[in-house]
This record gives C-alpha cells, structure tokens and sequence, in this order.
C-alpha cells in the first residue's frame, strides 16, 4: 500500500522553477495522488480490502498524479514534470505515471494560504479572490491590490502582463517600488 | 470517416491557435514599449500553448485511427509525409511541423501579416472576440476533450479580448495618426473577418452533433461586441462587403507559405532535431 499523505508531504519539495517559493501543492495544481495497479488501474476499495487480508499479492506500488497546467502555454510544466519524478524516483517510487487534466480549469482560487502568504514573503503580491475580478468588462481593473512591500493599497497597474504568463505588473505610489501581481485566474 | 471530420475540426482550431501566435511572437523584441511586447509575447504564449493541446488529442485521434486500421489508405495522410501509414506516430510537433500550407485549415484572418502596430491589434481583437463566444459554446462540446480544452482556453481568452479591445480604442480615438492608421487596418483586415462565420463542411457535420461550434450562432454577439468597441473609438464598420474564404480548406494566401517556411526550417533541414 501506498501512503498518499507521505507523497503529498514529498510533492511538498517540488517547486515552480517560475516561482520558486511556491511548491506543487501551494499552487494548487497537483488534483490528486492515486494508487494504481500495474496496468494504470485505479485501485479500488474491494481490491485494497481483499490485499489487506492478503487475498491478493501486492504489487510494487504504482502512483498516479494528476496535475492541471496553470495556463496552456506555461512552460513550467515540462520542468515541474521532470522534478515530480527525480523526487518520487528518489524516495524509492520508480512507477509513476503523470496525468494532465484541463477540466475543471486551474483558478487561483486553489492557491494554498500559506502559499499566498510564501508570495507575499517574497514580494509578489497574492491574488485576490476570483469572483472579485475576471471578467471581460473593459478597463475593468482590480481593486485595491496592496503593495507587498509597504502594504499600502495605493497601487497602479502597469501592465495586464508580466514577467510570466501568471503575473501583471504593478507600482507602488506610496514607496514606489514596482512589483508583480499574481494575478487572479 | 468520422473520426477524419473530427481531426480537421481539431487540427482547423490547432492551426488557427499556432499561426496567430507565431505571428504574434513575431513582435517579441519589437514591441513598441516593452510591457506591451511583453505583452504580446504572454498572448503568443497562451495561443501557442492552445494550440498544442488541440495538437496533441489531434495526434492521438490519429494515432487510433490508424492502430484500429482506419486510417490505412484513407484520406488522412494527407501531406504528412512522415506519417502516412507504416505504423508512425504523429505527434504534436509532426502535425504543427511536417504540413504544407495545403494542409492547414487555419482561417485567413490569423495569418495576414503583422504590419504596424495598429493592424496587429486589430487582427488581435478580431480573433479574441470570436474566440471568446467560440469557447464559451464549446465547452458544452459532446466531444469532452475539446470541452475541457475550450474551458482552459476561455479564461486565457478574456484576457486577450481585454487588453486588444483597449487598444483599439486607444487608438482609434487617440490622435490624428493613431485613427488613420487603424482605418487602414480595417480596410486591409475587415474581408477577412466574414470567414469566422462560414462553416466548412467538418463544421457543419460536427455541430449538428452537437461536437462543433454553430457559427451563426456566435455571429450577432460578435458583431455587438465589435460595435460597441468601434463606437469608442471612433470607428466606423465597413459596410458588407466581399468577404473572402477559403482557408478552412487549405486555400490560403501567399502569407502563410512564408510564414510557415519559417517556423517549419529547422524541422525540415533537421528531422527529429531537439535542443
């Protein structure tokens, strides 16, 4: 049997090459862990049930991960892939297959707390909640996205579109610092 | 014979995605300022990244086709040289890499040249605004596939149709030269944009299953959308006019060779090359 917590906890240590304070899990793109038979089978409850009676030899542990991308075009994904395996291959678990789904799409809402306060740590500012924003509306523009460094709410959009596909940039007209928003999707 | 009509459906949306973005990244370095070829740079990206989901269920359509044998001595090799048959698997990079212009089923619209800044913003919004009724509608494809593609797809999209919409009143209603250069623009993009709306016969067969997008349908919200962004402005719609097709079913214009003879190169001097 697999211990999922054990590779959640190891999922922990991989983190986004593009924000590297933020891990798999914080940014809320790793959907699940599951434990899969040799042929990619889920395994299900009867089967565990009979290995733990130990009607059914167990196999070598097969895992499952199913991620979802932040935006199509994220070029993370490739590396984040690569560094799922090296961690779990270094913890003894050579069987993993990596899922992708696209439904139901990646939101910022599923970004951890502890995430957003590792962001803010790190002077990006968090994301504000999605129903807040995220609409076509022109000229449309997030309210009060406070300055990571000097928490005031006196800030300036600059750009829709920063550095990487998940950020904008903003100023600070307080202590005029410039500074990414991971913005709200 | 089905699955042939849903991969052109498939690759039509692959293409449109990829030709807009390669055009697109084409201002990568070149941007007026440099937060708005940042800008551009982040939208090439997302349709770039679109595109290739398109490719890959495309690749793997394929790929089943031909391991269930339908797809021996059929139609769907066409031009993929590197693929007909002998047991080959396409992926994304052989159908975005390995196709002529022949077979691409991207409309006119995304592959007309960049032109100055005005006219690639313009093409810009043009397409996100179709984009954004497109994938809203899509997402309730019977295909669940091209559904979950559409739902990624759609938020990136709101941002696109944002940002482009912007911009056309900015200049449209900026100065003297920002007007007449977006005029011109309209006059070089307006017969392109009819295509959107006339389905190919792939369109046609998969919406009345319910699998396509009804174009007619999305028609009228773009036409809102379109007038209510001229109207700040300070644009004028050109009334109907020819509106030209083709594209959907490989007849393109001579941009689309040149385009592609770049984007393609290294792939076709250096098979299989990787860096």
């Amino acid at each position: 049997m697999v211990n999922t917590a054990q590779i959640w906890s190891l999922l922990e240590q991989v983190n986004d090459p593009e924000v590297p304070v933020l891990s798999v899990v914080d940014l809320g793109i790793v959907r699940d862990v599951r434990e899969v038979d040799a042929a990619g089978r889920r395994v299900l409850d009867t089967r565990v049930a009979e290995m733990d009676r130990g009607i059914v030899e167990e196999e070598a542990p097969a895992l499952e991960i199913i991620l979802t991308p932040t935006y199509s075009g994220c070029p993370a994904m490739d590396v984040i892939r690569m560094n799922i395996r090296m961690v779990l291959l270094q913890n003894g678990y050579k069987n993993v297959k990596l899922t992708t789904i696209l439904s139901p799409a990646w939101t910022t809402d599923w970004m951890s707390n502890r995430g957003k306060e590792k962001l803010k740590g790190y002077g990006i500012a968090p994301p504000l909640p999605s129903q807040q924003v995220c609409h076509p509306a022109l000229f449309h523009r997030e309210e009060a996205v406070a300055c990571p460094h000097c928490n005031s709410y006196h800030t300036t959009l600059i750009s829709e579109f920063g550095s990487t596909a998940c950020k904008a940039l903003y100023r600070c007209e307080d202590c005029r610092e410039p500074f990414d928003y991971f913005k709200c999707h | 014979m089905e699955q042939k009509t849903l991969i052109d459906y498939t690759l039509h949306l692959a293409d449109n995605a990829l030709v807009l973005g390669h055009r697109n990244s084409e201002w990568t370095g070149h941007g007026p300022i440099l937060e708005q070829d940042i800008a551009l740079s982040n939208i090439a990206l997302d349709l770039i990244g679109q595109a290739r989901n398109f490719y890959q269920y495309a690749a793997r359509l394929r790929n089943e086709g031909v391991s269930l044998g339908g797809a021996r001595g059929g139609r769907m090799s066409e031009g993929v040289a590197a693929t007909g048959g002998g047991g080959v698997e396409v992926t994304e990079d052989t159908l975005a890499y390995l196709r002529d212009s022949w077979d691409y089923r991207n409309c006119l619209l995304v592959e007309q040249i960049n032109g100055d800044w005005a006219k690639t913003i313009l093409r810009l919004f043009f397409f996100s605004a179709y984009q954004y009724s497109f994938y809203q509608r899509l997402q309730q494809s019977r295909d669940r596939e091209l559904a979950a593609i559409a739902e990624k797809s759609y938020k990136e999209v709101t941002y696109h149709l944002r940002w482009s919409s912007e911009w056309v009143i900015r200049l449209g209603d900026g100065t003297e030269e920002s007007h007449r250069r977006m005029e011109e623009a309209l006059d070089q993009l307006w017969k392109f944009s009819g295509e959107l709306f006339v389905p190919a016969d792939y369109e046609k067969v998969l919406a009345e299953k319910g699998i396509a997008v009804d174009l007619t349908a999305i028609r009228s919200q773009w036409e809102e959308r379109v007038d209510a962004v001229f109207r700040q402005a300070g644009l004028t719609k050109p009334a109907a006019a020819w509106e030209q097709t083709g594209g959907k079913q490989g007849r393109h214009t001579e941009h689309l060779g040149y385009l592609l003879a770049e984007m393609q190169f290294l792939q076709r001097a250096y098979p299989g090359c990787e860096w």
